[in-house]
């Protein structure tokens, strides 16, 4: 060629460029930063997600708030109504508890199936595959964040004030649920698409993990006592959601001891009575686990990486 | 020349289930039943190409060039064997992959382009280039869904090429859209080429390897049989895409044609521009065979003048020793070297019998005024 190198701005020398290696194993901390370097990828694919789910419906993202107020309105009328649980304000725990609840299930739900589903895509273009369960995390973080904006308007516009003091620990409690969230869904995908059932199996578990979860119901009021007999209590906080659950019930219904509204017991145990410090701790603790659980996770999908071309 | 795709030592192998347990109660059933055999699809490749050139990979079906491909993009990790890159690699190993298609033309391209691992800010300055390269300005806002398979693949090849990659990665995609297009990628793909940039093409088309590369490379059930300049690499693989035909169509080739040699009967292959020329090309066959004869001719550059189609020209071989003579009354070239290519087909021209590649180099010279390959002889006057 005869013009010189210089004269081409396109033409540049990669002398000095990175080395970029494509061998069997990757060690833990170079998947990581590979992960970290496509956050861009990630956003763009939890942007798509959300654009595809409510493309061509007229309500759009408002159907993150409808079908949750649904499921709010149904387990209310059930437990308070029907049930008669006797919890005042109960919409207010119910709805706390939910959210944390929706943004775990949908997340594991969409993500169990993801790389089976964009097989084409995974065997076609290299980018880190568990950005593909991390966007439909992502993605349910954003309803997420949707539906706890609507419960922090509706506890405002209802006059219960939340526990002020406790709101420090929300974005703990949040991170934790968020690692928890994605080390799960990204191990559900990749076993997935060894075992097919794990779709199916997940969202059966789910089902079951739901009523383990104080959600519908007030742990402290119903298992807690029996379990607490037998020195037990342990074994429920096993179950990393309900401490998560618990914390954002803190937060927002705020009282753990209250008055019945029907007859037959006068005062019902709704919350633990931990203290700030409890409260912090167990959380600081879950968040140690949760990011722990990622990092397994991510080391666990890459080994099962390897062999997704010759499953899928 | 820095070094920017260097394989070392990279295997791959696929297992391959006979019978798949792909369900929870089939494992548990069938805890160690359905066969896994496994396929070597690689076998400790070593491939290094430096930056700014143009590499044709070449093998038949099944050879393990796509997977060498996957491999350098990062699709598949080697099972042993490491590969270092530098600089930015985009990879078309299917035209539109990564599509959304229920998402616009606008948003696939930011997708693709983050996909491709470029950032929101770079697609941004390029954007206008792809959707004119695409030619579909007027449907970048609908959703792909809609999108003809024409336009779908303009689209993907518009982004992959105008994200400038230092490294382009081509896997028997040319073949898209109509031929203007096409011609439009092959184009385009040769600026890349003049920009200094790193070209890896995967195809079935030797001419278009011969038309692009310096250098090819051939490869045959996971080995590498020849890394070279790419008229020798793709005469190897002539070679042994015939060996493998005797190999695996055995009953019909038993007759074992082999051509011998190409001579001419004044012995040499120097021509001057617009005089006969006769060639014997000697044939060797172990008993009577009715086929056609076929014959190429080439620049030295990898540009195909003249090809006789797949039908030929009948001949019968008896037992022995056969000459065919080939007459070109004038030839009507202009100075260079020409590669010739001889061979026989059966006679629907489906199955090459013998060939051989660059059978002998015609030397034309040519004192004329005109420059280029042919001599068109035109007379310029005027009226």
């Amino acid at each position: 060629m005869s013009d010189a190198p210089s004269a081409d701005p396109q033409r540049r020398s990669l002398e000095d460029t990175p080395v970029r290696v494509v061998s069997a194993r990757a060690t833990l901390s170079a998947r990581l930063k590979n992960l970290w370097s496509r956050r861009e990828l990630l956003l763009g694919l939890i942007a798509s997600d959300i654009r595809i789910k409510y493309k061509n419906s007229s309500l759009g993202l408002f159907w993150s708030m409808i079908s949750p107020a649904f499921t709010l309105g149904v387990y209310f009328l059930v437990f308070s109504v029907f049930l008669k649980n006797g919890i005042p304000n109960f919409v207010i725990y119910l709805f706390s508890g939910l959210v944390v609840w929706n943004m775990f299930q949908s997340s594991i739900n969409t993500a169990t199936g993801v790389i089976v589903d964009r097989a084409a895509l995974v065997k076609k273009v290299s980018f880190p595959r568990e950005i593909l369960a991390l966007s439909n995390v992502g993605a349910s973080v954003v309803y997420f964040v949707v539906q706890l904006f609507v419960l922090a308007i509706f506890v405002g516009a209802v006059g219960h004030a939340p526990a002020w003091k406790f709101i420090v620990i929300l974005p703990i409690s949040f991170l934790s649920l968020y690692f928890f969230t994605s080390a799960l869904a990204m191990v559900m995908s990749a076993v997935n698409v060894y075992l097919r059932d794990m779709k199916h199996l997940m969202e059966v578990l789910l089902q079951l993990w739901f009523w383990l979860t104080p959600v519908v119901y007030s742990y402290e009021n119903s298992i807690a006592p029996h379990l607490a007999h037998r020195g037990l209590s342990f074994l429920y906080f096993l179950n990393p959601v309900t401490l998560i659950v618990v914390t954002f019930q803190r937060v927002f219904y705020v009282n753990t001891i209250v008055h019945s509204t029907v007859a037959p017991h006068p005062i019902i145990d709704v919350l633990p009575t931990w203290s700030f410090d409890k409260f912090l701790y167990l959380n600081g603790v879950l968040l140690a686990i949760a990011i722990l659980s990622f990092f397994v996770a991510e080391a666990i999908f890459g080994r099962l990486e390897g062999n997704f071309e010759s499953e899928l | 020349m820095t070094t920017v795709i260097d394989v070392q030592g990279v295997s791959k192998q696929f297992k391959i289930h006979h019978e798949r347990h792909q369900s929870l109660k089939e494992r548990l059933l069938h805890p160690r039943s359905g066969s896994t055999e496994v396929f070597n699809a690689l076998s400790s490749i070593n491939l290094t190409v430096g930056q700014g050139e143009t590499v044709g990979i070449v093998g038949q079906n099944g050879s393990g060039k796509s997977t060498l491909l996957k491999c350098i993009c990062g699709v598949l990790k080697p099972t042993t064997g490491e590969i270092r890159l530098r600089g930015s690699l985009a990879a078309l190993l299917e035209l539109g992959a990564g599509f959304q298609t229920e998402l616009s033309g606008r948003d696939n391209v930011y997708l693709y382009g983050a996909m491709l691992g470029f950032s929101k800010k770079m697609v941004d300055g390029i954007f206008d280039e792809v959707v004119a390269f695409s030619e579909i300005e007027q449907f970048i806002d609908t959703q792909v869904k809609f999108y003809s398979s024409g336009m779908y693949v303009r689209l993907a090849f518009a982004v992959a090429v105008n994200v400038n990659p230092d490294i382009l990665v081509v896997d028997e995609v040319l073949a898209v859209g109509d031929e203007r297009f096409q011609a439009k990628c092959v184009d385009r793909i040769q600026r890349f080429k003049d920009e200094g940039r790193t070209i890896l093409l995967v195809t079935h088309n030797a001419d278009q390897v011969r038309a692009l590369c310096d250098r090819a490379v051939v490869l045959q059930s996971g080995d590498m049989i020849a890394d070279g300049p790419t008229h020798e690499s793709l005469r190897i693989f002539r070679e042994h895409l015939l060996e493998d035909a005797v190999v695996h169509d055995s009953a019909r080739l038993s007759e074992s044609i082999k051509i011998d040699a190409v001579s001419s009967p004044t012995g040499s292959f120097g021509v001057r521009s617009g005089s006969a020329l006769h060639l014997d090309v000697s044939v060797h066959s172990t008993s009577a065979y009715s086929g056609n004869f076929v014959m190429e001719l080439f620049t030295r550059g990898g540009l195909l003048i003249s090809r006789n189609d797949a039908q030929g020209s009948p001949i019968n071989l008896v037992p022995g020793h056969n000459v065919v003579g080939i007459d070109l009354a004038q030839l009507p070239l202009l100075d260079g070297l020409y590669d010739l290519n001889v061979g026989i087909v059966d006679h629907r021209g489906h199955t090459v019998i013998a060939w051989s590649e660059q059978a002998a180099t015609i030397q034309v010279t040519y004192d004329g005024r005109e420059a280029g390959i042919v001599e068109l002889g035109a007379t310029i006057r005027q009226q």
